[in-house]
C-alpha cells in the first residue's frame, strides 16, 4: 500500500528566489523607512548576521603608533556608517550591504609604476605582517570614534608596485555596482566613488590599509575587504573597498570636492579653523559621550603630518 | 463628534513623542542619539506642519466643517515638536553653548532658516487662544498666513542639511505645493466640478 507522505511545506509558502532577493526592497518600500529599519536591523542583531565576522589571527600590536583613549565600542562602529552607495542614513551601510560581494576580491593597479596589474587580494595582504593601530577617527559631520583597525602600512603594499618619480599622488577607486548598492542613483553623489591622496601622503607611516578592526575582518559597512585609513583627514577620505589604485602625475578628483567645492577640498585635512557651511569644526561628539571635545589639528597628529604641508595656506587648500 | 474625536486626536498626536521616549528607556536611538532625537523631532515638525496645512483644502474639497475643529490642535502639534527639536539642539546638542549657537545662526544657511521659521512659530501659538482670536480680529487671519512662510523655511531647512540625498525634503516641498495650489480660487471651481459629476449617480 502506498501511503503518501504530506511535504512538510507546502510549495506555496516557500518563497521564490526573486522575492527572497528582493526583499531588502519590498521591505523599504512596503512600510515607512524608520519602521522597516528598525525591524531589519533587530532581526539582523538577533539573528547574529550582523556579527558575522571573521576573527582575525597573527596580528601584532602598534603601540607607537596607537592612540591610548578609550575605544568606541564595536557595536557602533559596526551600525553607525557613512558608505553612501549603500544610502546616506547612519543605518543604511549595516542594513542594505548583505548582497555586496567582497570575496574573491581583485585590485588593479595602474599608471605611473613599474609592476601594474591586476592583483588577487590575498596576494597584496600576505606577504605583510598585519598590526592593530588604534585610531582617532573624524567625521566632517563633527563626530568622532576611536577605533582598533588591523592592517598594513600603504607604504608598504605601495612599494611592492614600483611606482616611478612621475607618481606623484594615487588615486583611488571603490567598486561601482548599482544592483546591489541602493545608495547609487538615489545619492547625488558621482559614482565610482573616488579618492586620492598626494604621494608623500600616501607613504606616511601614519597611513594604512585596513582589513580590519576590533580583530575581526571588516564588515561590508566598514569597507570590506580592504579599505584606506587616514587618520588626520576627514573620514571621507578613506575611501573604502577598493578596487582600483593608480599612480598619477596630477591631483586627482575626489568625488567629495565635486560634489560639493565649497565645502570638501582635496586635502581635507582636521582642521578646527577652517569654517565648513554646515557643520562648525572647533568641536566634535565623541560616539557614546553626551559632552563635545575640542577638535584637534591634523586630529591630534600634528607633530607626525604638519611638515608635510610647511608653507601650504591651509585655509586656502582645505 | 468633536467631544470624541479630540482627544483621540490629541492621544494619537503624541504617539511619536511615546515611541521616542520608549526607544530611549530600551536605549535604541542609535550610536549617536542626540542626532537621532535632533533628525525624529525635525522630521515630525515638519510632517505636522504639512496635516495641519492640509486640513483647509480637506475642508473645501470635502465641505465637511468639522475639519476646521482641528487645526488648531494640529498647529499647536507642529508647535511642540519644533520645541523640542529646538531644544534638543540647544540643550542636548549645544548644551547652552551659546557662542557656539550664534555662530551657527550667523554663519550656517540651514540654521539661520531653522531658526527662523522656529522664531515666526512662537506668535502663532501663542494667538491660538480664543481670547487672542477675537481680540487681534481679522489681523489674527493675516498673521497666520505666516504658517506659509514658516513651512517653506522648515523645508529649505531641511534640503540644505542633507544637500546629497534630497528625496525626502523634495518630496515634503511637492506635498506643500500641493496643498497650497488647493487654495487657490480655481480648486473650489473643481469641488463643484466634483461634486456635480457625483450628483446624478446618488440617485
Amino acid at each position: 500500500m502506498l501511503i503518501k507522505q504530506a511535504r512538510d511545506i507546502k510549495p506555496s509558502e516557500i518563497t521564490s528566489k526573486a522575492d527572497y532577493l528582493s526583499r531588502r526592497k519590498f521591505i523599504s518600500l512596503s512600510s515607512s523607512k524608520i519602521l522597516s529599519l528598525y525591524i531589519l536591523h533587530a532581526s539582523l542583531l538577533k539573528s547574529g548576521k550582523v556579527l558575522a565576522a571573521e576573527k582575525i589571527e597573527n596580528f601584532i600590536k602598534n603601540t607607537d603608533f596607537s592612540t591610548d583613549e578609550e575605544l568606541t565600542k564595536y557595536s557602533s562602529i559596526i551600525s553607525y556608517n557613512n558608505f553612501a552607495e549603500f544610502g546616506l542614513d547612519k543605518e543604511d551601510p549595516a542594513a542594505y550591504s548583505g548582497d555586496f560581494q567582497t570575496s574573491p576580491w581583485k585590485i588593479k593597479v595602474e599608471g605611473e609604476c613599474d609592476n601594474p596589474g591586476e592583483y588577487d587580494l590575498e596576494d597584496i595582504i600576505n606577504p605583510h605582517q598585519l598590526e592593530e593601530r588604534i585610531y582617532r577617527l573624524r567625521c566632517v559631520e563633527a563626530w568622532s570614534m576611536v577605533i582598533p583597525w588591523i592592517g598594513i602600512p600603504l607604504s608598504d603594499i605601495l612599494k611592492k608596485f614600483n611606482p616611478n618619480s612621475n607618481a606623484k599622488y594615487v588615486a583611488f577607486t571603490a567598486p561601482y555596482q548599482p544592483d546591489v548598492m541602493p545608495g547609487i542613483g538615489k545619492v547625488a553623489y558621482e559614482f565610482p566613488f573616488v579618492e586620492g591622496l598626494r604621494i608623500d601622503e600616501a607613504m606616511h607611516p601614519l597611513t594604512i590599509f585596513a582589513t580590519g578592526l576590533y580583530g575581526e575582518e571588516l564588515l561590508n559597512q566598514n569597507g570590506a575587504p580592504i579599505r584606506l585609513v587616514v587618520p588626520w583627514k576627514y573620514g571621507f577620505k578613506s575611501i573604502k573597498s577598493i578596487v582600483n589604485i593608480n599612480f598619477v602625475r596630477d591631483m586627482p578628483p575626489n568625488t567629495f570636492n565635486k560634489f560639493a567645492p565649497d565645502e570638501f577640498g582635496f586635502y581635507a585635512n582636521v582642521n578646527p579653523q577652517v569654517r565648513h557651511p554646515r557643520w562648525s569644526q572647533a568641536r566634535e561628539r565623541r560616539i557614546g559621550k553626551f559632552f563635545k571635545q575640542d577638535t584637534l589639528m591634523f586630529n591630534g597628529y600634528a607633530d607626525q603630518v604638519a611638515s608635510l604641508y610647511s608653507g601650504m595656506d591651509l585655509e586656502k587648500l582645505y | 463628534m468633536q467631544k470624541l474625536y479630540k482627544p483621540l486626536l490629541f492621544s494619537v498626536s503624541l504617539i511619536p513623542f511615546g515611541v521616542l521616549i520608549y526607544n530611549g528607556f530600551r536605549d535604541n536611538l542609535t550610536a549617536n542619539p542626540i542626532e537621532y532625537i535632533t533628525h525624529y523631532t525635525g522630521d515630525w515638525t515638519l510632517y505636522f506642519l504639512l496635516i495641519t496645512l492640509s486640513i483647509t483644502p480637506l475642508r473645501n474639497l470635502t465641505g465637511k466643517l468639522i475639519f476646521t475643529c482641528f487645526r488648531r490642535m494640529l498647529g499647536l502639534f507642529a508647535f511642540f515638536y519644533a520645541c523640542l527639536h529646538f531644544l534638543t539642539y540647544f540643550v542636548l546638542d549645544q548644551y547652552f553653548d551659546f557662542n557656539a549657537i550664534i555662530e551657527d545662526i550667523i554663519d550656517r544657511p540651514y540654521i539661520t532658516v531653522g531658526f527662523t521659521a522656529f522664531v515666526l512659530l512662537i506668535p502663532l501659538a501663542v494667538t491660538s487662544t480664543k481670547k487672542m482670536i477675537s481680540r487681534l480680529g481679522s489681523n489674527w487671519q493675516r498673521l497666520h498666513k505666516l504658517i506659509y512662510v514658516i513651512t517653506t523655511l522648515a523645508i529649505l531647512h531641511y534640503l540644505w542639511l542633507v544637500k546629497a540625498d534630497t528625496t525626502l525634503p523634495i518630496t515634503f516641498a511637492l506635498i506643500f505645493s500641493v496643498l497650497m495650489t488647493l487654495r487657490l480660487p480655481w480648486a473650489k471651481n473643481v469641488k463643484k466640478f466634483f461634486i456635480s459629476e457625483i450628483q446624478p449617480s446618488s440617485h
